[in-house]
């Protein structure tokens, strides 16, 4: 397989202990992390039926500091940041001037004068290095990505697993809001915040402490029927609710229209990064947009295979796989606006055959509320 | 683990030859690394492959793994159960998920393939390669 480690990987503070529960393990973001435990089916069906735990310290976290904290913010990312009270949390994006995606992330709002970003593993550095030149604020950016395990425990049973560990009242805590509490006696921030499609929180903590809480939380989820999920299933998770992954469906070509993310870009908030751009291609019109497709019979749609309308190549797949929940082969690709109805026929170049598809309405999954 | 009688590859496919007559399939390790198997893609019965030319595929969750012919012959069978239940590949690699059978060309082809203790050596000696491609 591609998914060779190597020496220089780095290692999340949990390492050892996925070693130890079997994990497989592969290379994401610079990092070496568990790609599954149990079966990336299994660990998915978990997390929409019962509750999934998640190592998700690669990610990396930026701290924005001072009485301009707030203008820095708006200025580097599309999304009203002044909409947010203390406590809230935020899924936003930081724009290069020519609207295109430096990275999307969740932006909490810990005080009026502190932010706390939380980005993209492979985009950590890159955005840390952005907001830094684009500071012309009284704001002071901090890298603090190596001062956080980040935890997230997903699923219908989340809360009801989570709820006997800690102080906190977690029935107070509505999704985007986050809290200073305990769990297991570990200091955490607990974001009301995921990349599943289902209820869940993610878990910020100190790294020396991370064990304590992982243990903690697997031994307590086990009766709810918790399992350690890795990279694999999160991803299929993500793609049935259709959330996009940075480097699949969102990058440096692409804008916050064609994603289909309008609800995180505000032109109205003043000026951003990148909001000319944004408005000017409003303005001229899309040429392509997002779309999600199923498979109409047997194959599976792969990142970077071609999208075919009338024999004509016209796009390429940003992200594909069997939907272990759905269970059917889906996946998202850019597509001409003019050929992204539901209902348009495709078809999906497959190892030289083309395999029929249809263009269905996103997400594919939703769960009931 | 891995049956005595059959020959592998380095591409983590085995061979079983009864007469001219050979049962091809992936082995305990290949399935391991692929992980959940969802798709198999295989030749229809009259189709010939030359000795490690590509046959088919298998797909995991997570990765598109090629299979490649052992030795050279003509398909006979083609194991069809596995259209409806990939994942029969995951339990029974060695056995009842078996993937084509085939009339070969050269029983001597088998030679330069390995035997069981090769292959465990082989698997122990590290840096194996199931040639899937993984996503993401």
């Amino acid at each position: 397989m591609t998914t060779e480690i190597q020496t220089t990987l780095r290692k999340t503070a949990l390492h050892a202990t996925h070693r130890a529960l079997g994990a497989r393990m592969t290379s994401f973001g610079g990092f070496e992390l568990p790609l599954e435990y149990s079966g990336i089916i299994a660990e998915h069906l978990a997390v929409r039926t019962a509750a999934g735990l998640f190592d998700v310290s690669h990610m990396g976290q930026i701290e924005i500091r001072g009485r301009e904290a707030l203008a820095l913010v708006q200025y580097v990312t599309s999304n009203d940041a002044s909409r947010l009270a203390i406590g809230q949390a935020q899924y936003t994006a930081l724009l290069y001037p020519q609207g295109t995606f430096a990275d999307d992330l969740v932006l909490h709002k810990l005080a009026d004068d502190h932010y706390f970003l939380c980005v993209n593993a492979s985009n950590g550095e890159k955005d840390y290095d952005w907001i830094r030149q684009q500071n012309r604020f009284a704001a002071t950016v901090e890298n603090t990505s190596d001062r956080y395990t980040q935890l997230a425990v997903q699923g219908p049973r989340a809360a009801a697993i989570l709820q006997p560990l800690t102080e906190l009242d977690l029935s107070a805590l509505r999704t985007y809001r986050f809290s200073f509490g305990k769990v297991l006696g570990v200091n955490c921030l607990v974001a009301r915040t995921g990349y599943t499609g289902e209820d869940g929180f993610e878990l910020y903590c100190d790294p020396a402490e991370s064990e304590k809480l992982w243990n903690g939380l697997l031994k307590s989820g086990k009766s709810e029927g918790l399992l350690p999920v890795g990279l694999g299933a999160r991803n299929t998770l993500r793609l049935e609710a259709c959330y996009p992954l940075y480097g699949h469906e969102i990058d440096d070509t692409t804008t916050v229209w064609e994603a289909r993310l309008d609800w995180i870009c505000k032109l109205e908030k003043g000026e951003f990064i990148g909001r000319d751009a944004l408005r000017a291609q409003k303005e001229k019109g899309l040429e392509r947009i997002l779309v999600g497709f199923e498979m109409r019979d047997r194959g599976i749609a792969r990142e970077d295979y071609p999208v075919l309308i009338g024999g004509h190549v016209c796009g390429r797949v940003t992200s594909g796989s069997l939907a272990p929940w759905l269970k059917k082969n889906v996946g998202l690709a850019y597509v001409p606006v003019s050929a992204s109805a539901p209902g348009t026929r495709l078809a999906i170049r497959i190892r030289g055959s083309e395999a029929p598809a249809e263009i269905v309405p996103t997400p594919f999954y939703r769960r009931a509320k | 683990m891995y049956p005595r009688d059959y020959r592998y590859t380095r591409e983590h496919e085995w061979i079983k030859l009864e007469g001219d007559r050979a049962t091809i399939g992936i082995t305990h390790y290949a399935q391991e690394q692929l992980g959940d198997i969802v798709f198999v893609e295989l030749p229809k019965p009259g189709a010939e492959f030359a000795g490690m030319e590509a046959f088919g595929t298998v797909e995991s969750v997570k990765a598109v793994s090629e299979l490649y012919s052992p030795v050279s012959g003509r398909v006979e069978e083609v194991n069809t159960s596995l259209n409806e239940n990939p994942a029969l590949l995951n339990q029974e690699p060695h056995g009842a998920a078996w993937l084509i059978k085939m009339r070969i060309k050269d029983p001597s082809e088998l030679n330069s393939l390995l035997t069981a203790e090769q292959y465990e050596a082989f698997l122990q000696s590290g840096a194996p390669d199931t040639g899937a491609q993984a996503e993401s």
